[in-house]
């Protein structure tokens, strides 16, 4: 049998994880059409790539569904409980870096800290009768980092795109997302705290654990493991 | 399962002979409740699920708070409640731990005689978990309430570590912090704070951000807590004796701490009243710093009951007193209420090992 590696089927993630694999001898490419998602994998036997939307890797890895797959620790935290029981981090991948932040509005110069943030939404939900709002797509991740530290009194409200926007058209106070350079939050006149990112993430290979393989799928683990100089 | 509800059902009835009524409340409770009252952290302890027309439900993750709400919208004054059902909890990390169990409880909301009502619900307690091999640990939030609200610093500052008592790590940073000189901040020493920062934007106003940058202005003259103040609240922190060994501590500390006087005479007097109730008091540990971390409504008193061999299993029975909830679900209304739940499977599984 062969064994499965899921990669993120498209966009920059995509080509820079052909290129890792690729100057490791592992050549992977998208056959067919440019719509469909089938690829080919050359360069070792027995290896099945499995193009997939990032999001989704985690929880095919967890479901054992496939074997090896390349997404951001971010997703693997986010999606994942327990993550360190489920998957094993094989390879950092050197790209998709990207930091999981809290961000505020920039004119917030009462606000640098986590304990700026708890304090002033103790103020604001006293004066507005709601818990100051946090837009996130990052539930998980976001809520376990603010209860570790302490920050009480604010809500997470969902958004799954322009989240930098959600201040200005008020449905937010301040924002919690995935950020590599800041740009688009200098942008929209947010400012991160002091206190570092919740969260440092880059494009990661992993291998699912708890996965029965048989011998012949361990011996193609093996050989990828070895061409990719990863043993 | 069936041996469980069986033994729900026959605690219950118990519980109703003693003079409770029995109640029931919706598996579906509004999320919006229980999350104001506990905050976003809720999410990861409890399920929530929605419709399009109610917004998010939450499925009970316990009774306290729907048995409250009933009272105070339509409740007898004094009452004592009981009920047995299923609550749901969500389990994220621990796979071992059930998402779903049978408690049974038994609430009073009486204004007459709060000491005699703590004793009472601790007593019915340990009576019907007399057959298992247990150990109570109690507390009392009062005291640190207490020791904390009479510390001579600013109102704002005693108002932050009494929002924190819950919260321990984050208490212990305020205090820490409280106790130091303040760091200066450069927002607080430019003539025009807002000169290179951005636009407003977002439902916080520049009025509220000068509001606090006056009140940290304020806050930076405050003198630290004197480390003598913060070794004695460490002191009481620290206290962690059998009830009866643990009283004269806290009476000792009381002499440095007078403002805590009146809390440890109550917990002497729930100490006689338990004693009156038939209850080995020499047997009960106390804590002062016993129910920081267990849900955040417990005001007072507060207890659990564990398994004396099992160090594994959560607790068989918990509970407290919670009058600051009734105020904050009643609507202007207030009653002093405690009350505790016992969990029967955990019980079923002790007694049928001892």
């Amino acid at each position: 049998m062969t064994i499965k590696l899921g990669v993120p089927s498209k966009g920059r993630l995509m080509e820079k994880t052909f290129e890792w694999f690729g100057e490791r001898g592992v050549e992977l490419s998208r056959t067919g059409s440019d719509r469909e998602y089938a690829g080919a994998v050359r360069g070792v036997d027995g290896v099945e790539l499995v193009l997939l939307s990032a999001g989704e890797i985690p929880r095919e890895l967890a479901a054992g569904r496939i074997l090896l797959g390349v997404t951001g620790t971010d997703l693997i935290r986010e999606k994942l409980s327990n993550w360190e029981q489920r998957v094993e981090e094989l390879a950092l991948l050197g790209f998709g870096h990207a930091d999981l932040i809290i961000a505020v509005p920039d004119f917030w110069v009462d606000v640098r800290t986590l304990d700026d943030l708890d304090a002033a939404a103790a103020k604001f939900r006293a004066t507005n009768n709601f818990r100051l709002r946090i837009a996130t797509k990052y539930h998980r991740l976001i809520r376990e980092y603010l209860r570790q530290n302490g920050v009480a009194d604010y809500q997470l409200v969902d958004s799954q795109g322009a989240t930098e926007g959600t201040v200005k058209n008020e449905t937010a106070e301040a924002v919690a997302d995935i950020t590599s350079t800041g740009e688009t939050l200098r942008a929209n006149h947010l400012r991160l705290l002091d206190d570092g990112p919740a969260l440092r993430s880059q494009a990661t290979l992993f291998k699912a654990l708890n996965v029965n393989l048989s011998d012949a799928e361990r011996k193609n683990l093996a050989e990828l493991l070895t061409t990719l100089k990863l043993t | 399962m069936t041996r469980v509800s069986t033994l729900a059902t026959q605690l219950r009835a118990h519980f109703e002979q003693l003079g409770a009524l029995p109640v029931e409340t919706s598996i579906l409770q509004p999320a919006g409740t229980l999350l104001d009252l506990y905050g976003e952290d809720i999410r990861g302890r409890a399920y929530i699920t929605s419709d399009a027309l109610r917004g998010e439900q939450m499925l009970r993750p316990d009774f306290t708070v729907p048995v409250v709400q009933m009272h105070m919208e339509a409740g007898a004054d004094p009452a004592r409640y009981t009920y047995a059902g299923t609550v749901f909890r969500r389990q994220d990390d621990d796979e071992s731990r059930p998402n779903e169990y049978t408690q049974v409880g038994y609430e009073v909301f009486d204004r007459a005689e709060p000491i005699s009502a703590d004793a009472e619900v601790f007593a019915l307690i340990a009576q019907a978990l007399s057959a298992a091999p247990v150990k109570a640990a109690t507390g009392d939030i009062g005291i640190l309430v207490a020791a904390v609200s009479a510390l001579e610093t600013s109102e704002a500052r005693k108002g932050a570590l009494l929002r924190h008592i819950w919260r321990p790590q984050k208490f212990r940073s305020l205090l820490e912090q409280y106790s130091t000189p303040s760091v200066a901040r450069e927002a607080l020493a430019l003539e025009n704070p807002f000169e290179n920062a951005g636009p407003e934007i977002g439902l916080r106003r520049t009025s509220d951000v000068q509001d606090r940058l006056d009140e940290l202005r304020v806050d930076a003259q405050i003198t630290p807590i004197p480390k003598a103040v913060v070794d004695l609240l460490d002191a009481l922190l620290n206290v962690r004796a059998m009830l009866p060994l643990a009283v004269p501590q806290l009476r000792g500390l009381a002499v440095e701490m007078p403002a805590i006087g009146p809390a440890v005479e109550r917990l002497r007097s729930r100490m006689i009243a338990l004693k009156t109730r038939g209850v080995d008091v020499e047997k009960i540990e106390f804590a002062t710093s016993y129910g920081r971390s267990l849900m955040e409504y417990y005001d007072g008193f507060v207890f659990g009951f564990y398994a004396e061999t099992r160090t594994d299993l959560p607790p068989i029975a918990t509970g407290g007193r919670y009058d600051a909830l009734t105020k904050q679900l009643g609507q202007g209304a207030e009653i002093p209420a405690v009350g505790g739940v016992i969990r029967p499977d955990l019980l079923l599984d002790l007694v049928g090992a001892a």
